[in-house]
């Protein structure tokens, strides 16, 4: 295969995959935020907070009918883009992602219908329970999928029999494989930290229209709790992590950090413009020794460069430096964020104070841009090769042409943007509704038993 | 024990239930022109809206468990079903966001009405190329495909993308009959009607025609007295369509949908003994292709107790919405 067709192939998986990861670190954390909602809900009995639920619900279901439907687009297309690959990894990774979908996939659909259209017919624990069960549903879905992926990066318990196809030979070691519990935390409290924003944001901008709103309050002090302890959480998670890929995958650290030699005392290189074909970093702004403090927690510690690994084993450098630091600077000023709310909370102006809520309403999208950043991060870092080490890409690929690739290609581009710009333009319609007291109640009455209001109503919203 | 074989049977099992469910679903869609206003296309996409999601986790649960147990059949079947697959698969996006997105606006409601049809013809029509580009075979080297890009575009298979079309188009009006208000219902009868008798043409067409241009498969149907036993798959069809038009003709709306499905039934049962024991025809047969035992049995272990509650619980998800819509339904 040419590298034309190769690099149309990587293409066109990268923009399903990025498409479609949108959507389910969206819908894990809604899915718990809805759990929540429903059991305050029934504890309390205070009917603000199934209001809240019901107005998330509608982007919650807009939002997972997109991530199914981009999700059955990546089940084939391992077999379509990456033939080679799945001959080859098959028997390890078809089983995991077999239990992903007998236990995840299908329990999300199932109860799913009864999560949107069922409270008349079952009752509120019923119904509390299936809310329970997709959320449950989306965690467990996570954990197949990021055990998968972890394994791709540090392969562990198997062997490789004549045919060059990966056996298992023990499936513990496989499952828990060494990055699988580093990736899986720090990828769930993304999802949390992405849905908490999300939602401060759209409560933050309701905030702005009315400050009184009750529901706009309850919500933009949920979330920013959320993120007072994520945010801070997910720093501390994500260096483990990074420590644990320094053990497992040198090279990609060598490229995160930007080092292209090797050093006793390394800086930490904040900025500057990597040169893959000098090897060299241009116009870097640096820290001395704290590269070395920070990875081996040693001043004088020796910090290995990509100089340290065969040529043919470099990722490319500038993507990597790049995502990471995107992700990283996010990362930092979701923390302002929580910490700026612990005080203005603590001096009582949590719902008065316009600026912040338009900070808020800016880091809206800030959860899915770390997110993706760090998605690339980790995927581009361990390049050339899909099962770490083992598989190079190059090697991964199935005999597609390229002409057929970009016409493939070309209709994903075209529908997507289409179909999923629609979806976008719809959830943020419904987010710029306000949330108000008189949200339809699941049942035809309010919870305090009056009428619903009609539809003309002054306070009632289309 | 032959672990593959049992897979064989489970994937074959997982595809079948997907063609049942998903059918009568993907049905819905290619009905959607014949509905006479918008309202009652709300409806019908109502009668739906519940259980869509889980019909089509038997597809990913098909591709899915083919990666798992038969990787070698599932990393030659994908490149050659390349471009049928990649239409099949962006007809399912375009109905399946239509689900919320015709909900959700009304100036745009009638683009995705079309989406939604559109999306679902072109979805049963590439099932159907897919199956007949299996049943005609696939050229394979070594362990990879060996064919041409358009070796799936033959009149043979256009015909059963066709005859697909029909085949879902019945279940789906059969499902309208039982869940759509009576006033609304009975249209469908004559609908249904009409599906089956161009279904019944197809089904003779297709089983004429393959034993005709290929030999692998006559000699098997034709090779007395091992093929007493095939005669069983016809005779089996001849009691589903007379039954079927039975009871379309009483109005027994489940009776007619249960012989259809049998007719889905007897037509995998067709597939399958032309075919089998070959997973990739007529190249990799499902002993060649399967992973090793550990693989068979570490994924078996789990579907043993999985399946039947998936299988329970997704029945549960049909009987908390059994019976017939009222026009006000849906949470929109």
């Amino acid at each position: 295969m040419d590298t034309l067709a190769l690099d149309l192939a990587r293409f066109q998986f990268a923009f399903t995959v990025s498409f479609h990861i949108i959507f389910p670190s969206f819908t894990i954390g809604l899915a718990s935020y809805l759990a929540v909602l429903e059991g305050l809900w029934l504890k309390t009995n205070d009917d603000k907070y199934i209001q809240i639920y019901k107005y998330w619900l509608k982007i919650f279901s807009v939002t997972f009918g997109m991530g199914v439907v981009s999700g059955i687009v990546l089940s084939y297309q391992f077999g379509t883009n990456w033939s080679v690959f799945s001959d080859k990894t098959g028997p390890i990774l078809g089983p995991l992602m077999g239990y992903e979908i007998l236990t995840a996939f299908f329990l999300e659909a199932g109860f799913l219908g009864v999560m949107l259209f069922g409270m008349k017919k079952v009752g509120r624990k019923l119904h509390f329970s299936a809310t329970c069960v997709v959320a449950f549903g989306t965690f467990l879905s996570a954990f197949w999928i990021l055990s998968v992926n972890s394994w791709m990066q540090t392969p562990a318990g198997y062997s490789i029999n004549e045919a060059g196809q990966f056996i298992p030979e023990d499936w513990l070691a496989i499952v828990f494989n060494p990055s699988f519990p580093y990736r899986l935390v720090h990828m769930l409290l993304a999802s949390y930290l992405t849905t908490a924003f999300v939602v401060a944001a759209v409560a933050g901008y309701h905030l702005i229209k009315a400050n009184h709103n009750p529901l706009a309050k309850t919500m933009f002090s949920m979330a920013l709790w959320m993120i007072v302890i994520v945010a801070p959480l997910q720093i501390i998670v994500g260096d483990f992590h990074g420590l644990n890929t320094m053990q497992h995958q040198p090279a990609k650290i060598a490229a995160m950090e930007g080092h292209y030699d090797s050093h006793d005392g390394a800086p930490l290189i904040l900025f500057g413009i990597p040169d893959d074909q000098a090897k060299e970093m241009k116009y870097q702004v640096a820290i001395p020794k704290l590269g070395s403090l920070i990875l081996t927690h040693e001043l004088n510690g020796r910090v290995q460069g990509l100089d340290a690994f065969p040529e043919a084993d470099h990722p490319p450098v500038s993507i990597v430096f790049w995502s990471f630091r995107v992700m990283v600077g996010i990362g930092f000023g979701m923390l302002m964020i929580g910490l700026v709310s612990l005080w203005l909370r603590k001096k009582g102006k949590l719902y008065q104070t316009p600026l912040f809520h338009k900070a808020c309403v800016l880091f809206g999208p800030a959860g899915f841009v770390a997110l993706i950043s760090g998605w690339i991060t980790t995927e581009v870092g361990r390049q050339p090769f899909t099962v770490y080490g083992l598989l190079r890409t190059a090697d991964s690929a199935s005999p597609i042409d390229a002409v057929a690739i970009t016409w493939s290609l070309t209709a994903f581009v075209v529908v997507y943007l289409c179909v999923f710009g629609a979806g976008f333009f719809y959830i943020i319609r419904l987010m710029q509704k306000s949330p108000t007291r008189y949200e339809q109640a699941l049942e035809a009455r309010l919870p305090d038993g009056a009428e619903v209001p009609p539809a003309s109503h002054p306070n009632r919203l289309p | 024990m032959d672990y593959a074989l049992i897979w064989y049977g489970l994937i074959g099992f997982a595809v079948l239930i997907y063609v049942v469910l998903d059918g009568f679903d993907l049905g819905i869609g290619i009905l959607f022109p014949k509905a006479t206003n918008e309202a009652e296309r709300d409806l019908m996409m109502n009668s739906i809206a519940p259980v869509w999601d889980g019909n089509e986790t038997w597809l990913v649960l098909g591709g899915g468990g083919l990666f798992a147990v038969f990787p070698l059949a599932y990393s030659i079947v994908m490149p050659a079903l390349y471009a049928p697959l990649i239409i099949m698969l962006l007809g399912l996006v375009l109905r399946g966001v239509s689900f919320e997105y015709r909900f959700r606006t009304k100036r745009g409601k009638f683009v995705w009405s079309i989406a939604f049809f559109a999306g679902s013809i072109a979805a049963a029509a590439t099932q159907g190329i897919m199956l007949g580009a299996m049943l005609q075979g696939i050229e394979v080297d070594a362990r990879s495909y060996a064919g041409g890009w358009f070796d799936w575009f033959t009149p043979f298979t256009l015909f059963c993308g066709f005859a697909t079309i029909c085949a879902y188009a019945l279940l789906g009006a059969c499902w309208l009959v039982i869940k759509l208000p009576q006033e609304l219902a009975d249209r469908y009868y004559d609908v249904a009607k009409h599906w089956g008798i161009a279904l019944v043409l197809c089904i003779v067409v297709v089983s004429a025609w393959l034993p005709l241009t290929h030999e692998i498969i006559s000699q098997r149907w034709f090779n007395l007295p091992n093929s007493m036993l095939y005669f069983m798959v016809p005779a089996l069809a001849v009691i589903c369509i007379w039954q079927l038009f039975k009871s379309l003709n009483n109005h027994q709306a489940v009776r007619a949908y249960l012989f259809g499905i049998g007719l889905f039934i007897v037509s995998a049962l067709g597939f399958s003994v032309s075919t089998f024991p070959y997973i990739v025809p007529f190249a990799v047969t499902y002993a060649d292709a399967a992973a090793p035992d550990s693989s068979l049995k570490f994924l078996l272990t789990g579907t043993v107790f999985l399946l039947p509650m998936v299988i329970a619980y997704s029945g549960y998800a049909y009987w908390v919405f059994r019976g017939k819509l009222k026009h006000d339904e849906g949470y929109h």
